[in-house]
């Protein structure tokens, strides 16, 4: 039941990717566009699936977070809350290689339905960096020992 | 900006929202694309079965529009394999080391208010930001 619970919602997401366009790099691409602004083609639509998203998810969080999963004994709300440089190095890295496609993962995996030869690509390299970060944290037992913890304190 | 199409926007990014919810209420997990995708293919992960499961939903959507006549356009990627290969790799390797991508810190922290998605929401965008408007204004001009 897990199982079935987790593909609906993988479809729902796939749903609001595809309805929002931002299985489209080019839209993406026109948001992160800021030059875009003055000369009047920057395209807001990401800043509105964020805000939705956001005042859907905070509202249902809010409402979900008192109970017990109905497929699980204790929900996994992470529980990092440091600042750290892992973190923001991290993000910039991402957010470089976004920029320079215009593909995060979601729709990456979302558009492999398209059997686009570029975004097979870009997934594998996705998937060999993830390996590659995977392998590279668990050098060193001080190391694994936080990644064990980090199974659930991992933010997303 | 007639490209701007902020009914359908606010629908699809309601749904992520949706179903960021969902998977909390069933399963009890944050729907963070690049986390679910990690323990796929990260050989200590021992709960793969609802992370595959979520992927093919995620995969099947863009399908399933398809068969109502809302076939998703063929992605514009760069012709160049180098710069795929090269953002392939950054966007994999950094989402785990920040813990996060879009999904993960931008929708599901930032609804939790935590300020570590906070933080990297907004290191991710300026990152994205400056490198659109290196690549496309300054180096690719």
């Amino acid at each position: 039941m897990p199982a079935l619970a987790s593909l609906l919602c993988g479809f729902i997401f796939g749903l609001g990717l595809v309805i929002s366009q931002m299985v489209s790099p080019t839209k993406v691409l026109a948001f992160l566009d800021f030059f875009g602004i003055p000369s009047g083609t920057w395209d807001p639509s990401l800043a509105v699936v964020m805000a939705a998203g956001l005042a859907v998810a905070g509202t249902g969080y809010a409402l979900v977070r008192p109970r017990t999963p109905i497929f699980d004994t204790q929900m996994h709300w992470p529980t990092a809350t440091i600042i750290d440089r892992p973190l923001v190095i991290g993000a910039a890295l991402f957010g470089i290689g976004w920029g320079l496609v215009g593909l995060c993962p979601g729709p990456a995996i979302a558009d492999l339905a398209t059997l686009s030869p570029g975004v097979i690509v870009f997934v594998i390299a996705m998937a060999v960096g993830m390996v590659a970060n995977d392998l590279w944290q668990s050098r060193g037992a001080r190391v694994v020992e936080q990644k064990l913890v980090g199974a659930t304190a991992a933010d997303g | 900006m007639e490209n701007f199409t902020p009914i359908s926007a606010a629908i699809g990014g309601a749904l992520i929202g949706l179903a960021a919810v969902l998977l909390m209420l069933f399963n009890g997990r944050i729907a963070g694309i690049s986390g679910i995708a990690d323990g796929l293919v990260n050989p200590r992960t021992d709960d793969r079965l609802w992370r595959l499961t979520f992927i093919i939903g995620l995969v099947a959507a863009p399908l399933a529009a398809a068969l109502v006549g809302y076939g998703v356009p063929m992605p514009q990627m760069p012709t160049n394999y180098a710069t795929i290969v090269v953002a392939g790799l950054l966007v994999g390797f950094g989402t785990r080391l920040g813990n996060g991508c879009t999904s993960g810190h931008g929708i599901c922290g930032i609804a939790r208010l935590s300020p570590r998605s906070i933080t990297a929401t907004g290191v991710f965008m300026i990152a994205a930001i400056v490198v659109v408007a290196l690549t496309h204004h300054v180096i690719g001009g």
